[in-house]
């Protein structure tokens, strides 16, 4: 590099700029491919579906894939591929829904509780710790039945349940960035607590609680088909993955009614969980290369 | 004695240097493209000789040090050059040579003593493990003598604290269990990075004494890296001055001391405040930043910043030459062997003159502040930290009153108890003649804009999510002093140039900026809404010397443009001296002496201004060793708080004293005022 070096200094080959990317970044890339898939699928499902979801014709029950029926037929004829895709609206819609509701529930009580500190932070806190203290799938299954089957009330039961997680993780960061002296030195400004609130401390907490947005969308919907198994997510006619695969519980022969519902659930999960644990390591200051 | 070190089966031959350096290269691969961390850099250390590495941060002095143990991880790489460690060639040791050679032949002490230690093992086997591992001695025999090296290292009561944890050590304590494990091999080669950057001024001064005595006993040579020239001053024979990557001076210290050849090393020496400069002068500081280390200049890297530069230096890259016998500078300047001229002291600025007979903007009295922790188990009662314990302090219109202590002292709470972000537990505070001891937010939130502070931590202080302009716009649109957001840019440019910032760096975010930009941007933002008092909470501490000297220029400019009054809290002596008026020192939360700056620091009267005073490592100082550490503040002595450690100590010191005038605007906290006076201060007087 400088021309008056004693000896020429030889830098060692480096791998390109890509592959390094690639080697962190990689499933990161992947999990955000299958997302995004999913994403447009669920939008344009109606256009796509080569069948309506509810179209019923018994005559063709339960065939196997062709390439008519790229998926096979179900119990009433109806094509599983078309369902699949008209599925993922309710899975996808319902995932995001309870994931960004409670989050940003859970962030505001969090947040608030860290600042107010005392009784508010006593009182919130071990009311957070009540409700975690159910397991999650059977509260909200309790609550889902006493409010009726149905999407909404499914999504509002896991919001009740849902919330706590987000309320602990922003509690806990709102308390490191209280103790920053940029808080500090706004407070000296006199600047109000609430503007102090949204304006410093809310930015700073928002990198973690994304990646336990991200993480948690798969688990979401998971919970969701789950619920929906269990009959509780969707009325029947509506396509819904959780409740397509409880329909082909009983159909060992035709595998295919709940294989491809299952493996459209795995798919987005993991898309979901590649996706934030590569927000997770780009977020990580240590070891991110500029 | 028992721990007994077998000799080693290679003892060294004296003429045989114990390190030796030829034309390292470092290098860090980053996306960017490859960093010249450590460029080019060559030197020898003899047996039982002593090094010091001295260089602002980014210089490439730790990564030097990181490289001679070989102990950088990817993406850094040694790309060039040798290392030889007695003879044998450390970069073609394999990975097990490797681990037998450092902690046994070569040790390295760490700056943090407080995550260099694992807080899950007791010290004793933390000291022994590596005698035992490296096979010199059998377990039994190595405790013996891993408690003979902490009673070496002037660890208290060594018996116990082998028995301890980490976490039951201070800071101090920690570094000398560091240092023990550092020599209980007896290594030809010890290596300290800062060692004593994370502790108080007559911590310091302990563990300096320390490094000295092993050099000087047990022959161990040493390599001390520092951004401090006086720490290397009373350690080392030799220094290394680093700048971008390269050795730019090579000399005895003294000599460099005395009469620097490199116009970088020239800044480093002058930029230092000392004590027994005039006071109320501005420092010497060079203006610009270290050069890009992607994209290094094509001549001489100090150029664009020097202020003796020759048309030759813009083009030519010097080579490190002999500009005199065992001296070699980087330098066209200095290359024929003449001295750079000393600095033009800037005209000493025009002495404020405080308003002394107004009555104070703002005023504590007796204020005091008890924190109240968690209850450590369920049947014991709560601890109290006894952070300020009943202080009165007074600050004038245009005076700039220094607050100094080490850390523990209570003056980092006392800066937030007289801005009322912490509510007092005792005593009361008047700002403006309001009392605002038990002031509302709301009522505060009137009275803030007047009353604004500047913190410790450039990096910390300002929100990272946030340009600096919208941090600066921000205190100016909630308070409505400016009508819309236009006239808000309009005020934040103006600002940016009262600070010597650049205008367009107002939609940058603080990370795109270094440490002394972002002090002068939270000094920006505590201008903005116009104050009449600035309490500063060690605003330099966590700046390079150079960069020190340009933010307390700013604000003794600042002050004098103004008018501002500042409550100025620093651990420094020789910073509080440059830029106060007065000065209080502060121990266990009390005041112990106050007055005229200058009075108090060249003529101290209680025995620990005195021990402060003579802790700073300035070359050629006689030192007042003080023993043991501040007590803890759980629980309060009853007597003298000071008597503990006090050299002069007597029955009467049982009862406290209090703080009482001696002369005309000098009060001390002592029976016994000016009765400890070592050497050191005629020393003093002569220099002045």
């Amino acid at each position: 590099m400088s021309a008056t070096t004693a000896t020429p200094v030889v830098l060692p080959p480096t791998r390109s700029r890509l592959r390094r990317r690639w080697k962190r970044y990689g499933p990161a890339w992947i999990g955000g491919a299958i997302v995004l898939a999913w994403i447009l699928v669920a939008i344009l499902a109606p256009w796509i579906a080569p069948y309506k979801p509810d179209a019923v014709d018994v005559t063709i029950r339960l065939q196997p894939p062709s390439w008519a029926h790229w998926m096979g037929t179900d119990t009433l004829g109806r094509d599983v591929f078309s369902r699949l895709l008209h599925g993922a609206r309710l899975s996808l819609l319902a995932g995001f829904s309870v994931v960004l509701l409670g989050a940003a529930l859970g962030t505001a009580i969090g947040i608030i509780a860290a600042w107010a500190r005392g009784w508010w932070d006593e009182g919130l806190m071990r009311f957070t710790d009540l409700v975690l203290c159910f397991p999650p799938i059977i509260l909200a299954l309790a609550i889902a039945a006493a409010l009726g089957i149905g999407p909404v009330n499914t999504i509002l039961a896991m919001l009740v349940v849902w919330w706590p997680k987000f309320a602990r993780l922003a509690r806990a960061l709102a308390l490191v960035q209280r103790s920053q002296e940029y808080v500090e030195a706004a407070t000296v400004l006199g600047l109000k607590p609430r503007r102090i609130l949204v304006r410093h401390i809310l930015p700073n907490t928002l990198g973690p609680l994304a990646v336990l947005v991200t993480l948690d969308l798969g688990n979401a919907i998971l919970t969701f088909a789950g619920l929906s198994f269990l009959g509780l997510g969707v009325v029947p006619p509506i396509a819904e993955w959780g409740s397509m695969v409880a329909e082909g519980r009983e159909l060992i022969e035709q595998w295919w009614v709940a294989a491809f519902p299952g493996l459209a659930i795995l798919t987005v999960v993991v898309g979901f969980n590649f996706c934030g644990d590569g927000l997770r390591d780009w977020l990580d200051p240590k070891g991110r290369s500029r | 004695m028992d721990g007994f070190i077998p000799p080693h089966a290679l003892q060294p031959v004296p003429d045989v240097p114990v390190l030796e350096v030829k034309d390292l290269h470092t290098v860090f691969m980053t996306d960017s493209g490859p960093i010249h961390a450590v460029d080019g850099v060559s030197f020898t250390v003899g047996p039982g000789e002593t090094l010091g590495i001295v260089g602002e941060s980014g210089s490439g002095k730790s990564v030097t040090a990181l490289s001679l143990m070989r102990l950088l991880e990817e993406p850094a790489r040694i790309v060039g050059g040798s290392i030889t460690f007695q003879g044998k060639d450390v970069l073609a040791m394999s990975r097990s040579e490797l681990a037998d050679w450092r902690g046994d032949r070569a040790a390295m002490v760490f700056q943090d003593p407080m995550t260099g230690l694992n807080p899950v093992i007791r010290i004793l086997k933390q000291v022994t493990e590596h005698i035992v591992s490296h096979g010199r001695m059998k377990p039994a025999a190595a405790r013996t003598r891993g408690i003979e090296l902490l009673r070496r290292m002037g660890v208290a009561a060594p018996e116990r604290a082998a028995a301890s944890f980490p976490h039951e050590f201070s800071g101090g304590m920690r570094q000398r269990v560091m240092m023990a494990i550092g020599v209980a091999n007896d290594p030809a080669l010890l290596i300290a990075d800062e060692p004593t950057t994370a502790l108080d001024v007559t911590i310091q001064a302990q563990i300096l004494d320390l490094l000295r005595g092993l050099n000087e006993e047990f022959g161990t040579a040493i390599v001390l890296i520092s951004h401090d020239l006086g720490v290397i001053g009373t350690v080392c024979r030799r220094v290394a001055v680093m700048y971008a990557g390269e050795v730019v001076e090579e000399a005895v210290t003294a000599e460099v001391l005395a009469d620097p050849r490199h116009p970088y090393a020239w800044a480093l020496v002058n930029a230092v405040p000392r004590l027994d400069a005039p006071t109320g002068a501005r420092l010497t500081s060079i203006e610009g930043t270290p050069p890009d280390a992607l994209n290094p200049p094509k001549g001489c890297r100090f150029e664009p910043r020097c202020p003796f530069k020759i048309a030759r230096c813009a083009t030519d890259h010097p080579p490190l030459m002999e500009v005199a016998p065992g001296r070699r500078a980087r330098c066209w300047v200095t290359a024929d062997g003449r001295s750079l001229p000393r600095p033009t002291l800037p005209a000493a600025a025009e002495a404020e003159i405080p308003l002394l007979a107004e009555a104070p903007l703002l005023e504590a009295r007796n204020v005091e502040k008890h924190f109240v922790l968690r209850r450590p188990s369920f049947m014991k009662p709560g601890l109290t930290v006894h952070a300020v314990n009943g202080v009165d302090i007074a600050l004038h219109r245009r005076e700039s009153l220094g607050v100094v202590g080490e850390s523990g002292c209570g003056k980092s709470t006392l800066a937030r108890l007289l801005t009322r972000l912490h509510e007092p537990t005792g005593g009361s505070v008047t700002f403006e003649g309001q009392d605002i001891t038990h002031a509302t937010p709301a009522a505060m939130r009137s009275l803030r804009p007047r009353l604004q502070m500047v913190f410790q931590d450039p990096y910390a202080s300002l929100n990272p999510r946030m340009t600096i302009g919208d941090a600066l716009a921000e205190p100016l649109l909630a308070h409505g002093r400016v009508p819309n957001r236009k006239a808000a840019d309009e005020r934040v440019r103006e600002l940016l140039s009262t600070v010597g910032l650049k205008t367009s760096f107002a939609s940058r975010y603080p990370h795109e900026f270094s440490g002394g930009q972002r002090q002068r941007v939270s000094i920006a933002r505590a201008l903005a809404l116009n104050p009449s008092v600035v309490v500063a909470d060690e605003p330099v501490s966590a700046l390079d010397v150079n960069v020190q000297a340009q933010v307390l220029n700013l604000m003794l400019d600042l002050r004098q443009r103004l008018g501002l009054s500042y409550l100025f809290i620093a651990h420094d002596l020789a910073v509080v001296r440059a830029f106060c008026d007065r000065v209080a020192v502060m121990y266990l939360g009390r005041v112990v002496e106050e007055g005229p700056a200058d009075d108090v620091l060249s003529r101290p009267l209680h025995p620990y201004t005195v021990a402060l005073t003579s802790a700073i490592p300035e070359p050629g100082r006689q030192r007042v060793v003080l023993g043991g550490e501040p007590p803890s503040t759980l629980r309060l002595p009853r007597g003298c708080a000071f008597s503990a450690r006090c050299p002069i100590a007597q029955p009467a010191c049982e009862e406290r004293p209090p703080l009482a005038e001696v002369a005309p605007g000098r009060k001390v906290a002592c029976h016994f005022p000016g009765a400890f006076a070592p050497r050191t201060l005629s020393r003093l007087e002569t220099v002045r």
